[in-house]
C-alpha cells in the first residue's frame, strides 16, 4: 500500500473524518408507490435503493415453501454505472450472489418470519453509486424498506463497516480505505439487544485487536440506528399528517385502509 | 410492472372515456402524464438523468471510455446501449426474468440511434481509425407503469444533454508514436448536440381511438400489443405521433436548458425529494 496515507499524523482520515466518524447519512422511505415497501439511502457517496414485495404466496417452485415461517428472498445488484470502471453485468456474478446470501442471512435473523408461514418476502437492493460500504448501505436501506412495508421485525438491523489502520479502528470505510489494503470488517447489529446478525471479515487481523474493532463497528451501528430511527419517525409524522387529512375528507367511508404504523411493532 | 387485471366493466368505462377524450386520470387522448426530469444525479458518471413519468421511473447513466472505432466507420465513435430491468421494478424481473424485455428495449434504442441525424458520431472521434470515444448508455428501470419506450427515450436524451466528455490532446513523439493526454481541468470538456436526438412516442389503440402515454391499465384495455391494426389507423397514428413528438421536444429542451442555466445554485433532489 504505497503512497496513500490512510491516517494522517494529526489523526485524520483521507476524507477528513476522525477515526470514529460516520459519513453523512440521508435517507427516505416510501420512494416508490408500486412496491409494498421501498427506501433510499445515501451514506456519503454510496447510494442504495431497496424495495420490498410481500409477504405473498411463494413464487416458483412450491418446494421452497416453509410450513412454519416465511421464506426471505434477496437479490443484490449493482447498476452498471455505479462503479468507477463500468460493470458488464448488474447481477449474477460471484460477488453479488455472495452479497445476496449475506443479506438473506441478516434479514432472517431480524424479520419475525414465523408470523407468515408458507409465504415469501422479497427484498431487492440496488447500488446506484458505490463508494465503499455497499453491504452496510444495502442493509440499512433494506431495513427502512421492510419497515415501510409494515413487516414486523425484532429490531432495526443496522450495518456498518470498520477497518484497522495503524492500531486505530476506523468506522464506516470509504472506497479508498476499503481498497487500500488492510483489514475490513462488516457487521450487522440489532442495536437494542446488542446482538450481532452478521459479522464478516476477509483479511487477517491479530486476535488481540478483534475486540476493539468489533467494538468500533458496534458503536458506529448504534449511531446509525439513531439516524434510521429519526428517519422512520419523520416519515411516520409526514404520513400521519397526510392520512389525518384523508380522514377528514373521507370521513363518511370507513373502508380506507391506512398502512399500519411500523412503530407499533418496534415499541 | 405490477400485473394489472381489468374487469369487463372497468374496461368499458375506460374505453368510453377514451371515446369522449377523457381518460381515467383526467387527461385527454394526446396528453402525457406529469413528467419529472433531473440531470446529473449520479456523480461518478459522465452524464446521468432521472425521469419519472407517472409511476414509471427511469435512471440513465452514461460513461465515456476510449475505444477503437469500428472498421467500416473509422472516423466515428459509437454508442452502446444496455437496459437493466431490475427486480426493483417487479419481482418477475428477478434473476434472468428481465433479460428479454431489456434486449427488446436496447434493440429499439440501437435502431433509433442508427442514423446520421440523431447524433453526430464524428464528434466522438479522437484519431481516425485508432481511437474514439465509446459512450456506454446504461438504462435502469426502477419502476414500470407503462410507456417505457417514451420515458426511456426522454431519459436518454436528458442524459446525453448532461454528458460532459473530457477534452483530449494528442501529442506525437519523435518516433511517430501517439500519446493521448486527458485534460486535467474538469470544466474543459466537450458537449454533445442533442437537438436532433429523437423522442419515442408510443401510441396505443383503445377502442376506436388511440392514446398517447398509456398506463398499464389502459394498455390492458387495448389489445396489449397482440392485436392488429388497419392501414388507415396506422396513418392516423403516425400523424398523431409526429404532432405529439414535436410538442414534447420543445418544452423538453427548454426544461433541460433551464436546469442547466441554474448551475451550482440548483438544489439536487435525487431520490430524497
Amino acid at each position: 500500500m504505497a503512497g496513500l496515507e490512510l491516517l494522517s499524523d494529526q489523526g485524520y482520515r483521507v476524507d477528513g473524518r476522525k477515526p470514529s466518524e460516520l459519513r453523512k447519512v440521508q435517507a427516505r422511505m416510501g420512494v416508490f408507490a408500486q412496491a409494498d415497501g421501498s427506501a433510499y439511502i445515501e451514506q456519503g457517496n454510496t447510494k442504495a435503493l431497496a424495495v420490498v414485495y410481500g409477504p405473498h404466496e411463494v413464487r416458483g417452485s412450491r418446494s421452497r415453501t416453509l410450513h412454519d415461517r416465511a421464506v426471505i428472498n434477496c437479490q443484490y445488484s449493482m447498476a452498471t454505472f455505479s462503479t468507477a470502471e463500468r460493470k458488464r453485468r448488474p447481477h449474477g456474478d460471484r460477488k453479488s450472489s455472495e452479497m445476496s446470501l449475506h443479506l438473506k442471512q441478516t434479514f432472517e435473523a431480524a424479520v419475525l418470519t414465523q408470523l407468515y408461514p408458507r409465504s415469501q418476502i422479497d427484498i431487492y437492493v440496488k447500488i446506484l453509486q458505490s463508494d465503499g460500504g455497499n453491504y452496510s448501505a444495502c442493509v440499512n436501506a433494506a431495513t427502512l424498506a421492510v419497515i415501510d412495508a409494515g413487516i414486523p421485525m425484532r429490531d432495526y438491523v443496522c450495518a456498518c463497516s470498520a477497518g484497522f489502520v495503524e492500531d486505530t479502528p476506523l468506522a464506516d470505510l470509504c472506497h479508498a480505505e476499503e481498497s487500500g489494503g488492510g483489514t475490513s470488517l462488516a457487521l450487522a447489529l440489532l442495536p437494542r439487544g446488542g446482538q450481532i446478525a452478521l459479522l464478516q471479515m476477509d483479511a487477517r487481523l491479530h486476535q488481540d485487536h478483534l475486540d476493539t474493532l468489533i467494538e468500533a463497528a458496534m458503536t458506529a451501528c448504534k449511531g446509525l440506528s439513531d439516524v434510521l430511527d429519526s428517519v422512520v419517525r419523520q416519515h411516520l409524522q409526514e404520513v400521519s399528517v397526510l392520512t389525518r387529512d384523508l380522514g377528514v375528507c373521507f370521513s363518511a367511508s370507513p373502508c380506507i385502509s391506512v398502512r399500519k404504523p411500523p412503530a407499533l411493532y418496534l415499541l | 410492472m405490477a400485473t394489472v387485471q381489468v374487469s369487463e366493466a372497468e374496461k368499458v368505462y375506460i374505453m368510453h372515456g377514451v371515446r369522449d377524450d377523457l381518460r381515467v386520470d383526467g387527461r385527454g387522448c394526446e396528453d402525457y402524464r406529469h413528467m419529472e426530469i433531473e440531470t446529473d444525479v449520479v456523480s461518478n458518471t459522465d452524464g446521468s438523468a432521472k425521469v419519472t413519468l407517472g409511476h414509471t421511473a427511469i435512471l440513465v447513466g452514461i460513461k465515456a471510455e476510449i475505444g477503437k472505432p469500428r472498421p467500416m466507420v473509422a472516423d466515428e465513435g459509437f454508442l452502446e446501449f444496455f437496459v437493466d430491468c431490475s427486480a426493483n421494478a417487479t419481482p418477475e424481473f428477478e434473476g434472468r426474468g428481465g433479460d428479454e424485455l431489456g434486449t427488446e428495449l436496447s434493440n429499439t434504442l440501437y435502431k433509433v440511434f442508427n442514423n446520421r441525424n440523431s447524433i453526430d458520431l464524428r464528434t466522438l472521434c479522437i484519431s481516425p481509425g485508432e481511437h474514439c470515444w465509446v459512450l456506454y448508455i446504461d438504462v435502469l428501470l426502477l419502476q414500470c407503469d407503462g410507456n417505457l419506450f417514451d420515458a426511456i427515450s426522454v431519459a436518454v436524451k436528458a442524459a446525453l444533454f448532461n454528458t460532459r466528455i473530457p477534452k483530449v490532446h494528442i501529442s506525437e513523439d519523435e518516433e511517430g508514436g501517439k500519446e493521448i493526454e486527458l485534460s486535467d481541468d474538469p470544466y474543459d470538456c466537450m458537449r454533445l448536440n442533442v437537438e436532433n436526438v429523437p423522442c419515442i412516442v408510443t401510441l396505443c389503440k383503445v377502442g376506436h381511438r388511440h392514446v398517447v402515454d398509456a398506463t398499464l391499465l389502459e394498455k390492458a384495455c387495448s389489445e396489449g400489443g397482440r392485436g392488429s391494426l388497419d392501414p388507415e389507423s396506422i396513418f392516423e397514428m403516425t400523424e398523431t405521433g409526429k404532432r405529439v413528438g414535436k410538442a414534447l421536444h420543445a418544452p423538453l429542451m427548454e426544461v433541460l436548458q433551464k436546469e442547466e442555466s441554474l448551475g451550482k445554485k440548483r438544489q439536487k433532489v435525487g431520490f430524497l425529494g
